[in-house]
C-alpha cells in the first residue's frame, strides 16, 4: 500500500516536470507564454514592441585553453552592447557565459543547464570541436538551436536539425591555403606535426595529408605532440633530418607558434603551411620574426580593407587594447546572425529561430560573406594570407 | 641526429631536475610533497617576464623579482596551508589537498593577472647557438645545465657541512627531538620552503628562456615531471633529483625521436614503474 502510494507521487512528479519541460521551450518568450501557443512556428504576429531574448555563451573560459574562450566572449560582449543599441524598442538580447574549461562533460552540463534552466532560446558555442561533438546532439534533442562559431571539423552539421556554424570547414579553407602556397614555390616534398589529443588538430591534419596525397607531395613523415606540450625539439630535429620542401603543421596557435619559432631556431627552412588554428595576431607575440613566411588560410584577417572589417577592429581595440583575431570574429557575427533571424521570426521561439536561421543567405559580416547550404553547412570564401612584417597580408 | 637528441634530452632533463630539487627540499624536511610548487615558481618567473617585456628592466632585475615573488608566495604557502594543519597534527594527505587548493588558486589567480596566453620570452644571451661538430647547442642549454649543478652542489654542502644545514637535517629526522635540543623548528621550516620556492624562481625562469614562453598551465605539466623525478630519485635525495631529472628528459627525448612521439609519455612513465618495481626506494633513496 504504502509502495503503491510513492510510487504515485512519483508518477506525478515525473509527469510534472515533463510538463514544465514541455512549457519551457516558449517560456522565454514574454509575449507567448499566455496566448496561442500554435504560434510558434507561424508568422511574426506579434512583432510590436520590444522582447527578449536570452541566449546562452558556452566557453572555454578557464584552464589552459581559456585564451580561446575570452576572445569569443570579448567578440560577442561587443556584438552585445552595438545590438541592443541599434535594436532597441524591438529587440534586447540577454547572454548567459558557462564555462566548460575545454571539458567535454562541462560542456553537455552546461547545455543541459542553460536549456533546462535558464530558458534560453539559443546556445552560442561551444568552443572546441570535441565539445560540440560531444554537446551538439543534446542541444539538438532539445530542439535548440545551437550555433558553433569556431567548430570546424568535419561532420558538425550532420549531428542534426538544430545545429549550425559559421566557421568555414577546414576541408574548404586548408586547401585553399595549400593549393595556392605549393603551387607558387613548386614543393614536391611534405611532412606533417600536428597535436594529437585534439579533435580539430587531427582533422586538421587529416585534410592536409589528404590534399598532399591529392597535390602529388611526397610523404616524407608525420610527428605529434600533445596539447600543453613546451619542448619540440625532438620531433623537430627529426623533421629537420627528413628536409621537407613544406612543413604542414595542424595546431592551435599557442603550441603552433612554439613549433614555427623552434624550427625555424632549429634552422628548418621549409615552407610552412598552418591551419586555421594559426590565424591569431598572437601567433606573432609568441613565434616573434620566426613567424615570417607562414601561410594560412582564413575566413578573418584584421588587415582586410573592408569598411566594416576596420570598423569592427577599431571598435574592439578602443574597448578591448587589442586586435581581434578570428575567435573574436566569429564571435561578432554570430549574434549579428542570430539577431537578424531573432528579429525576422518576431518571437524568441527555439522553431522559429532555427527555421530562421536555416534561410541564411548572403549574410555581410566581418568574416566575410556567408550561406548556409540546404545541409546548413556554411559556404564562405577563404583568403590565404602570409605572415609579413610582424602581421598577416594577403598571400600573393 | 643521436647527438642531437641527447643534448635535446639533456636540455630537457636538466629543467625537470631543477623543478625536482624544490620539491625534493620540502619533502626531505616536513615530509609532505607540496604539490602548489609549480604553479609558486612560474607566478614568480611571470613576474619577471612581465617586468623584462612590459617594464624593460634588464634580465638580472627579472631573476631577482622571481626570485622574490616565489619566496614570498612561498612564505604564504606555508602560513596559510602548511603550517596551520601542522599545528592541528592532521595527517599529512590533508596538507597534500591544502597545496592543491592552493596551487589551483595560484593558477586561476594567473589567468585574471596575466591571462591564459603563453608569453614570449625575448631574445636574450641564451639565445645564440653554437655549432659544434653536428651538435647544435643553444647558451642556454649550457646556462641552465651549469647553473643546475652548481645549485646542486651548493645545495648539497649546505645541507651537509653548514650548521643551518644540520638544522634541517635534524628538523628532518624528527622535529620534535629538534625543538627538545633548541632548534627553532618553524625557523627551519620556513627557511626551507622559502629557499625551495626562491630555487624554483630560478627554474621557472629558466625554462623560460629554454622554452622561448612560459604558460601558465605549465606550472602543472612540468610540476608532474618534477613529481616524477622526485620519486625516480629517491625522496630526499638531492643528487637523485638531479641525475634522475636528466634520464627523464633523455629517455622522452629518445621516445619521440626513434620511436613514435605520441608515446613520450607513456614510455617515460611506463619505465618508472619499472624502476620502482625493481628499486621502490627509488635509483638514489636509502631504504627505510
Amino acid at each position: 500500500m504504502k509502495g503503491n502510494s510513492i510510487s504515485k507521487s512519483l508518477l506525478s512528479v515525473l509527469l510534472g516536470t515533463s510538463l514544465l519541460v514541455g512549457c519551457s521551450s516558449g517560456a522565454s518568450n514574454p509575449s507567448s507564454t499566455g496566448a496561442a501557443p500554435e504560434t510558434n512556428n507561424a508568422a511574426p504576429t506579434e512583432s510590436a514592441g520590444e522582447f527578449t531574448a536570452k541566449i546562452g555563451g558556452v566557453f572555454i573560459l578557464s584552464g589552459s585553453s581559456a585564451a580561446y574562450g575570452e576572445a569569443q566572449k570579448k567578440g560577442l560582449d561587443l556584438a552585445l552592447e552595438e545590438l541592443n543599441e541599434t535594436n532597441k524598442g524591438k529587440l534586447k538580447i540577454e547572454i548567459q557565459y558557462e564555462d566548460t574549461g575545454g571539458k567535454k562533460e562541462s560542456a553537455i552540463n552546461s547545455v543541459n543547464k542553460l536549456i533546462n534552466q535558464d530558458n534560453v532560446v539559443a546556445i552560442i558555442g561551444p568552443t572546441l570541436s570535441g565539445e560540440m561533438l560531444a554537446a551538439g546532439p543534446v542541444a539538438n534533442e532539445a530542439e535548440t538551436p545551437i550555433f558553433g562559431i569556431s567548430n570546424t571539423v568535419e561532420g558538425i552539421n550532420d549531428i542534426g536539425e538544430f545545429v549550425f556554424r559559421n566557421s568555414l570547414p577546414e576541408s574548404i579553407a586548408i586547401p585553399t591555403a595549400m593549393k595556392q602556397a605549393i603551387e607558387k614555390k613548386g614543393s614536391k616534398t611534405a611532412a606533417f606535426i600536428y597535436a594529437e589529443n585534439d579533435d580539430f588538430s587531427v582533422s586538421g591534419f587529416q585534410t592536409m595529408k589528404k590534399t598532399a596525397e591529392e597535390m602529388g607531395l611526397q610523404n616524407l613523415g608525420e610527428t605529434t605532440f600533445a596539447i600543453g606540450d613546451v619542448d619540440f625539439s625532438a620531433q623537430l630535429t627529426k623533421i629537420k633530418q627528413l628536409n621537407p620542401d613544406v612543413l604542414l603543421v595542424s595546431a592551435l596557435y599557442k603550441e603552433g607558434s612554439m613549433v614555427v619559432k623552434k624550427a625555424r631556431e632549429l634552422g628548418i627552412n621549409s615552407l610552412i603551411v598552418g591551419g586555421n588554428g594559426f590565424n591569431n595576431p598572437k601567433v606573432f607575440e609568441i613565434a616573434g620574426p620566426a613567424a615570417e613566411g607562414l601561410i594560412v588560410a582564413t575566413p578573418f584577417s584584421p588587415e582586410k580593407q573592408d569598411e566594416k572589417v576596420q570598423k569592427f577592429v577599431k571598435a574592439f581595440e578602443a574597448k578591448y587594447g587589442s586586435k581581434p583575431d578570428q575567435f573574436a570574429a566569429q564571435a561578432y557575427d554570430s549574434l549579428y546572425i542570430m539577431s537578424q533571424s531573432l528579429l525576422a521570426a518576431g518571437t524568441a521561439d527555439r522553431n522559429a529561430l532555427r527555421d530562421e536561421l536555416a534561410k541564411l543567405k548572403d549574410f555581410e559580416g566581418v568574416s566575410g560573406k556567408l550561406s548556409f547550404d540546404e545541409g546548413r553547412n556554411p559556404i564562405g570564401d577563404a583568403v590565404v594570407v602570409e605572415a609579413k612584417d610582424g602581421k598577416f597580408v594577403p598571400f600573393e | 641526429m643521436f647527438l642531437q637528441q641527447l643534448v635535446n634530452g639533456l636540455t630537457v632533463g636538466s629543467t625537470y631536475s631543477l623543478i625536482a630539487l624544490g620539491y625534493t627540499l620540502i619533502f626531505g624536511v616536513l615530509g609532505i610533497i607540496n604539490m602548489a610548487h609549480g604553479q609558486v615558481f612560474i607566478f614568480g618567473s611571470f613576474v619577471g617576464l612581465i617586468l623584462m617585456t612590459s617594464f624593460d628592466m634588464p634580465i638580472a632585475v627579472a631573476f631577482i623579482a622571481s626570485i622574490v615573488v616565489s619566496g614570498i608566495l612561498g612564505l604564504i604557502l606555508e602560513f596559510t596551508a602548511m603550517r596551520p594543519l601542522r599545528k592541528k597534527n592532521v595527517p599529512h594527505l590533508a596538507s597534500l589537498i591544502s597545496t592543491i587548493g592552493f596551487a589551483t588558486l595560484l593558477e586561476e589567480g594567473m589567468h585574471k593577472l596575466f591571462g591564459a596566453d603563453s608569453r614570449a620570452f625575448p631574445d636574450t644571451v641564451g639565445s645564440t647557438s653554437f655549432q659544434l661538430g653536428a651538435v647544435q647547442i643553444r647558451a642556454v642549454d649550457l646556462i641552465i645545465l651549469g647553473i643546475s649543478i652548481i645549485l646542486m652542489v651548493v645545495l648539497h654542502f649546505w645541507i651537509n657541512k653548514t650548521k643551518v644545514g644540520k638544522a634541517i637535517r635534524a628538523t628532518a629526522e624528527n622535529t620534535e627531538t629538534a625543538s627538545v635540543l633548541g632548534i627553532n623548528t618553524n625557523m627551519v621550516i620556513v627557511t626551507t620552503v622559502v629557499l625551495a620556492s626562491s630555487l624554483g624562481g630560478i627554474a621557472g625562469m629558466l625554462i623560460g628562456m629554454t622554452y622561448s614562453a612560459l604558460i601558465p598551465t605549465m606550472g602543472m605539466t612540468l610540476g608532474f615531471k618534477g613529481l616524477a623525478v622526485l620519486i625516480l630519485g629517491g625522496v630526499g635525495s638531492i643528487p637523485g633529483a638531479m641525475i634522475c631529472g636528466l634520464i627523464l628528459g633523455v629517455i622522452e627525448v629518445f621516445t619521440v625521436a626513434y620511436g613514435a612521439s605520441s608515446y613520450r609519455d607513456a614510455v617515460a612513465f611506463g619505465l618508472i614503474i619499472l624502476i620502482l618495481l625493481i628499486r621502490p626506494q627509488g635509483l638514489f633513496g636509502r631504504k627505510a
